[in-house]
């Protein structure tokens, strides 16, 4: 266990250096004339922040865009990584997965999580349901890989199945199934991962927002005759609208950038590979950085009317306030 | 979560749901009302089925994970549904992924360890800057402070894999931080960390009431104590929520990881070592599912313990719409 000692000591002095920082901040702030004290302030609390930004999102994603334009030895090539991109079979088949990816995951996961939140409100052992669909948000991804890869285990027919679906298929007298060899319908089996693990996200912020739902209006509703269904279409789904979007957004968002899941589980390989994926195979591994910010610019683009979209609800709520 | 009515009736939902307290002691009037209420047993049949389906597969590694070799791989082998009829239980395979034995170990203490060692700064470097930044957005007042944080916000949304090229770059060429160290991982964290972090943290700290502060204001106290003393203090729930976060992220990454942390046994974390060992079809393949329940165990404790807070920064931030 000597590793330890000298693991630690790094940490320590990282957070020593950290505190001082901080610290030399902080007096700096407090120091200041009183002319110019709020500015100083301003620019104390923020420079940290904003520097490690800068040099971390807003500079690379500049570069990045820049270096979509360039071949494997750094040379200008236009807009070849992209004509690659549109016309190679295999990127064709990555940009598919990602657009059903893209499509299934979040809409699964909100409809599980907004039916699974419906029918538990206000059940017995509440919060133990709750647990149990929300569990998977706290596991990674590559976890989630190995867990979801022992159920989906394959025996050659005859032989006694290990995985559990195939035990079930067995049992029912079909045949044993490859889930992740046989394209294109391996593709779903691994958005089925994404959708257990997304569902627990949606649901917990969905329930919150259902309780804050007021009940005179559900009890307004149901004096009015309305029956279950109803309540929920017009007077659950239109309270909780916000919170929708929210779910909606951060999950197809989490979506786009999805890795580690076809990374553990199929490597990309046999007609599995998303934009994410391929990004980093191109530029980690097959010596093509053009191509992998090519891909990276790709995902941007996608993302890019998300972002639009929130930053104008974001906009009207602090109009309001 | 501004609405008058909903707080209440959350912080009852969460006093009700405290673990260990009895649910039926304040729930007469909420039971009332849920027989009022149209629940089905369909409702409740379907949760139960989502429950079951959902926890499943976890429950399947935790049994797995303790099965002797002989009965995981090889003619031998079945489905650990099994373990129950022939009892067979071992902890052997924990013992053979947790210590360094020959060159083919998983030896996960050590990779373990590097989590740990990845994780604890990361958070509290991101609480402290995301905090200082969301101080400044909310109080502060400076030209194009509103624009400025709708930047912020949509920063959250470049995709980390537009990042990763130039950064790393930017760390070996510019900084010359040297490879094979937890520097570039904490500062990478760090960076990628930030936006979510400001943007939930704003939205708590906003709200907290300007009497508060102007009154601190007037006995004199400058913008670092109101930070330290007042700020912090009262923003405790959406700390340890985004704590939670931030702590559940580092911990379950693996892209950051693969870039940045050269892969050694010095530096990578838990998550790309179960990747690698998972990714190796091999004779050593039944420790798989030990070494994965290894890697979650930690962000399971970590969210069960603190899954109250959890739920209790989520409404506070986002959910406004």
């Amino acid at each position: 266990m000597d590793f330890i000692g000298g693991k630690l000591l790094q940490v320590v002095i990282a957070l020593a250096i950290f505190a001082a920082i901080i610290g030399i901040i902080m007096l700096v702030v407090d120091r200041a004339p009183k002319s110019v004290k709020d500015k100083v302030t301003v620019a104390g609390f923020l420079a940290p922040a904003a520097i490690l930004m800068l040099v971390g999102l807003v500079y690379p994603a500049v570069r990045t865009s820049m270096l979509a334009f360039t071949d494997a030895s750094g040379n200008g090539n236009g807009f070849d990584n992209f004509v690659w991109m549109f016309t190679q079979p295999e990127a064709l088949t990555t940009l598919r997965n990602t657009v059903i990816w893209t499509v299934l995951v979040p809409l699964l996961s909100t409809s599980f999580g907004l039916a699974y939140a419906v029918f538990i409100d206000k059940a017995r052992g509440e919060k133990v349901l709750k647990s149990l669909v929300f569990m998977p948000m706290a596991i990674s991804f590559v976890g989630a890989g190995i867990i979801w890869k022992l159920v989906y285990d394959y025996r050659g027919p005859g032989l006694e199945q290990t995985g559990v679906i195939n035990f079930l298929r067995d049992a029912v007298g079909l045949d044993p199934k490859q889930f992740l060899l046989d394209a294109p319908e391996n593709t779903i089996f691994l958005i089925v991962v994404m959708v257990w693990i997304q569902t627990g996200f949606a649901m917990v912020i969905l329930s919150a927002a259902i309780k804050g739902v007021p009940v005179e209006l559900i009890e307004a509703a149901r004096l009015d005759g309305a029956n279950a269904w109803q309540q929920f279409r017009n007077v659950t789904v239109p309270g909780i609208r916000g919170a929708l979007v929210v779910v909606l957004t951060t999950i197809t968002i989490a979506t786009l950038k999805v890795f580690d899941i076809v990374r553990t589980m199929t490597a990309g390989n046999y007609d599995t590979s998303v934009v994410a994926n391929e990004m980093y195979t191109q530029a980690f591994r097959a010596g093509e950085p053009g191509r992998g910010a090519a891909l990276a610019l790709i995902l941007f683009l996608m993302v890019l009317p998300i972002v639009v979209y929130n930053a104008r609800v974001l906009r009207k709520q602090r109009e309001i306030h | 979560m501004t609405a008058t009515p909903a707080p209440k009736e959350a912080s009852k939902a969460a006093t009700r749901q405290r673990p260990g307290s009895d649910p039926t002691e304040d729930a007469q009037p909420m039971m009332r009302r849920v027989k009022t209420k149209l629940t089905s047993k369909w409702a409740t049949a379907a949760a139960i089925i989502i429950a079951v389906v959902w926890s499943v597969p976890t429950f399947g590694l935790f049994v797995t994970s303790f099965r002797p070799a002989a009965k995981q791989v090889g003619p031998r082998s079945n489905g650990w549904w099994n373990a129950f009829v022939d009892w067979d239980f071992t902890f052997k395979n924990y013992a053979d992924v947790l210590t360094p034995a020959g060159s083919q170990s998983a030896n996960l203490s050590q990779y373990f360890v590097n989590s740990i060692a990845i994780v604890i700064p990361v958070t509290i470097f991101v609480l402290v800057l995301a905090s200082m930044a969301a101080y400044v957005f909310a109080w502060g007042k400076f030209k194009g402070r509103d624009a400025l944080f709708i930047f912020v916000f949509a920063l959250q949304i470049i995709p980390l894999q537009m990042a990763l090229i130039p950064l790393l770059q930017f760390f070996t060429q510019t900084l010359h931080l040297p490879a094979g160290s937890y520097a570039q991982l904490w500062i990478a964290h760090t960076m990628f960390g930030l936006p979510l972090g400001i943007f939930l943290l704003h939205n708590f700290i906003s709200e907290i009431p300007g009497e508060v502060i102007e009154a601190a204001r007037v006995d004199g106290a400058g913008h670092s104590t109101i930070f330290w003393r007042i700020i912090l203090p009262l923003s405790v729930p959406a700390l340890a929520s985004l704590a939670i976060f931030q702590f559940l992220w580092v911990w379950n990454d693996l892209l950051v990881a693969l870039v940045f942390s050269g892969g050694t046994a010095d530096v990578a974390p838990i998550t790309q070592r179960l990747a690698e060992i998972s990714g190796t079809r091999g004779a050593r393949d039944y420790l798989n599912p030990a070494a994965a329940f290894v890697s979650i165990i930690i962000p399971l404790l970590v969210f069960f313990g603190l899954q109250r807070y959890f739920v209790r920064g989520l409404l506070s931030g986002g959910l406004k719409g």
